[in-house]
C-alpha cells in the first residue's frame, strides 16, 4: 500500500492577543491509499485543527511546523480536487441561492475540466451515488428543502465530485440522529471501498470510529496520544487515556447506573 | 407504583410544513411517576422535543391534557404558573443558548431564588454557596461569567440553576448530548445522586439509546409524533418491538474488537 499522505513532526499555534495558543505539538503518522483512519478527541484535542491543517485551511496568521507530505502527488494538492472535506454542518459548505446541481456541478467543472453539460451529468450520477432518491429532480432542489441527512448526502456528493484520493470527514454525522449517522457512516465506507479514497474520520464517538476506521489514532491536548489498528486501539489500548475513553463510551451493553438493576 | 407525578393524556399538536400539515405530536400519552427517570428517545422530527417543550409551555398545544401533581397544567396562569413552573425545570443541550453570557454565575443561581421567593434575600449568597457545592462547582466559580467556564461547568450550572427552586420534575432535553464523555459521565452521575437525594422525577429527551440505557428507568420511543413502543428501559433495548425501537438498536454505535 502506497502512502497518500505523510504528517511529520506537525506542530500548529494560534496567535492572538500578543500570545500562542499551541494546538497540535509533534504529531506523525502516515496514511495509506484506500486506508480509513480515525481521528478520536475530546474538546481541544486539536482533531480539527489537523484537519484544517491536511485541507490547507489553517488562518494564515497561524505558526505551522513540520510537514504533511503527499508521496503520490509529487506537489501541493489542490483542495477539492486531490481531497474532499465534509463537515458536522453541510451548510456552511452550500451557497443557499444556489441549486444542489449547480453546487456539484461546479466542483466537477472547475476541476475535472467539464463542460456545463457533463458537469450535469455527472452531478446526477454523483446523486444517485450517495443514495438520494430521485436525482434528476434533486438537482434542481435547494438545500434548505433537504433534510440534515440528505443535506449530508449532497454534501459527500460535492465532495468527492473531483474523485479526490481523500476525504475528510470532520464530526460528518454528530448533527445527525443516530439512524441517520449510521445510514451515512455505511455510505461513506462503500464510497471510500469503491473509489479507493483514503478517509480520515474525525469523531469524537469512539465507538463509531471503530465501525469504519482501519486505524484509530487518538488525540488529547493536541498530541498524538496512541495509533494503531482499530481492534487493538479498542481491544487492548495501552494509554490510560485510551482507556478511559473505551470506559466513558456508553453502550447497549453498558450495565444501568441505576442501582440496583430492575428495583425501581 | 404511587401517584403518577406527571400524566400526559392525548397530546396533539401540528405544524404548517411546506404547505403540508404534520403532526408534531399525534395522540401522544405517557406518565412519569414521582423520581423516576422516562426517557423519550426517537430520530429527530420524532415530536420528542415538541413534548418536552409542551411540559413547560414553550410550545402551546393544540389538544390534550396535562396534569402536575393534580393540577390542570394547560389551565394555569399568573401566579399559579410560576408556581408549578419553580416545581417542573427544564435543562437544554446548550445552556450558553438559555443564558446571557456575561451573567456571572451568582446572577444566574440568584434569579431562580428571588423570582421564584425561595429563600430570603440575606440567605441567597449561602444558598448560592451550596448549590454549586452540590452540583460538585466550587463556591470560587460565582463571579465568573458563563462564558469564561468550560461546556461541562455551564451545564452544571444549568442544573443548580434547575434545582433551586426544589422542582420534583426536570425535563432534560438533549443535556448531555454536546459534553465530551468525560464530563457526560461525570454530568449523569450527578443527575441521579440529585435524584437520589431528593427523588426528582426525570423526563429524558434524547437519541443515544446507549446513555437512555444506563439512567432511564423507563422509555418510550416516539417517531412521526407518535409513541410507538413504551417498556423497562432493558427490555425495551433487550428486545424492541416496534420497528423503530429495532432501527433505533441497530443503529447505536458499538465498540468493534476486532477487525
Amino acid at each position: 500500500m502506497s502512502v497518500r499522505l505523510a504528517v511529520e513532526k506537525l506542530g500548529v499555534g494560534y496567535r492572538g492577543d500578543g500570545r500562542e495558543t499551541e494546538v497540535l505539538k509533534d504529531v506523525s503518522f502516515e496514511l495509506g491509499a484506500g486506508e480509513r483512519l480515525a481521528i478520536i478527541g475530546e474538546s481541544g484535542s486539536g482533531k480539527s485543527t489537523l484537519a484544517l491543517a491536511i485541507a490547507g485551511l489553517l488562518p494564515a496568521t497561524a505558526r505551522v511546523d513540520g510537514s504533511i507530505r503527499w508521496p503520490e502527488l509529487g506537489r501541493l494538492p489542490a483542495n477539492g480536487r486531490d481531497l474532499g472535506f465534509v463537515f458536522q454542518d453541510p451548510s456552511s459548505s452550500f451557497n443557499p441561492v444556489l441549486t444542489i446541481g449547480e453546487q456539484i456541478a461546479e466542483v466537477a467543472r472547475a476541476h475535472l475540466g467539464l463542460g456545463w453539460r457533463q458537469a450535469y451529468a455527472r452531478a446526477e450520477m454523483l446523486l444517485g451515488r450517495v443514495r438520494l432518491p430521485d436525482p434528476s429532480s434533486m438537482l434542481k432542489a435547494f438545500p434548505h428543502q433537504l433534510s440534515g441527512g440528505q443535506r449530508q448526502r449532497v454534501a459527500i456528493a460535492e465532495a468527492i465530485a473531483a474523485r479526490p484520493g481523500l476525504l475528510i470527514a470532520d464530526e460528518a454525522t454528530s448533527a445527525l440522529d443516530t439512524i441517520v449517522q449510521a445510514e451515512i457512516v455505511r455510505l461513506i465506507e462503500e464510497l471510500t471501498a469503491e473509489d479507493g479514497m483514503s478517509l480520515l474520520f474525525i469523531s469524537h464517538d469512539i465507538a463509531l470510529a471503530s465501525q469504519i476506521a482501519d486505524h484509530i489514532a487518538v488525540f488529547r491536548n493536541g498530541r498524538l496520544v496512541e495509533i494503531g489498528k482499530a481492534g487493538q486501539i479498542v481491544g487492548a489500548p495501552r494509554e490510560a487515556y485510551t482507556k478511559s475513553l473505551l470506559a466513558a463510551h456508553m453502550g447497549l451493553d453498558t450495565p444501568s447506573l441505576l442501582a440496583p438493576e430492575g428495583a425501581a | 407504583m404511587s401517584a403518577p407525578l406527571l400524566t400526559a393524556t392525548n397530546l396533539s399538536k401540528r405544524f404548517d410544513s411546506r404547505g403540508r400539515t404534520v403532526a408534531a405530536l399525534d395522540d401522544v400519552s405517557f406518565e412519569v411517576a414521582p423520581g423516576e427517570t422516562l426517557a423519550l428517545v426517537g430520530p429527530s422530527g420524532s415530536g420528542k422535543t415538541t413534548a418536552a417543550r409542551a411540559l413547560v409551555r414553550l410550545t402551546e398545544l393544540d389538544g390534550g391534557d396535562i396534569r402536575f401533581e393534580g393540577e390542570d397544567l394547560l389551565a394555569l396562569r399568573g401566579a399559579r404558573l410560576r408556581a408549578v413552573r419553580a416545581r417542573l425545570q427544564m435543562v437544554f443541550q446548550d445552556p450558553r443558548a438559555a443564558f446571557n453570557p456575561r451573567a456571572t454565575v451568582a446572577r444566574v443561581l440568584d434569579d431562580p431564588l428571588r423570582i421564584h421567593g425561595i429563600v430570603p434575600r440575606r440567605e441567597r449568597p449561602e444558598a448560592i454557596a451550596q448549590l454549586l457545592q452540590r452540583v460538585g462547582l466550587s463556591p470560587d466559580l460565582e463571579a465568573r461569567a458563563l462564558h469564561e467556564i468550560s461546556g461541562g461547568q455551564r451545564q452544571r450550572v444549568a442544573i443548580a440553576r434547575a434545582i433551586a427552586t426544589r422542582p420534583r420534575l426536570i425535563v432534560l432535553d438533549e443535556a448531555v448530548s454536546a459534553l465530551d464523555v468525560s464530563v457526560r459521565g461525570q454530568i449523569l452521575q450527578l443527575l441521579l445522586d440529585l435524584q437520589r437525594a431528593q427523588n426528582i422525577a426525570y423526563l429524558f429527551i434524547s437519541h443515544d439509546l446507549g446513555v437512555v440505557r444506563a439512567v432511564a428507568h423507563r422509555i418510550a420511543i416516539m417517531d412521526h409524533g407518535r409513541i410507538v413502543e413504551t417498556g423497562r428501559a432493558a427490555e425495551v433495548i433487550a428486545n424492541p418491538q416496534s420497528d423503530t425501537g429495532q432501527a433505533l438498536v441497530a443503529a447505536a454505535p458499538k465498540l468493534r474488537h476486532s477487525t
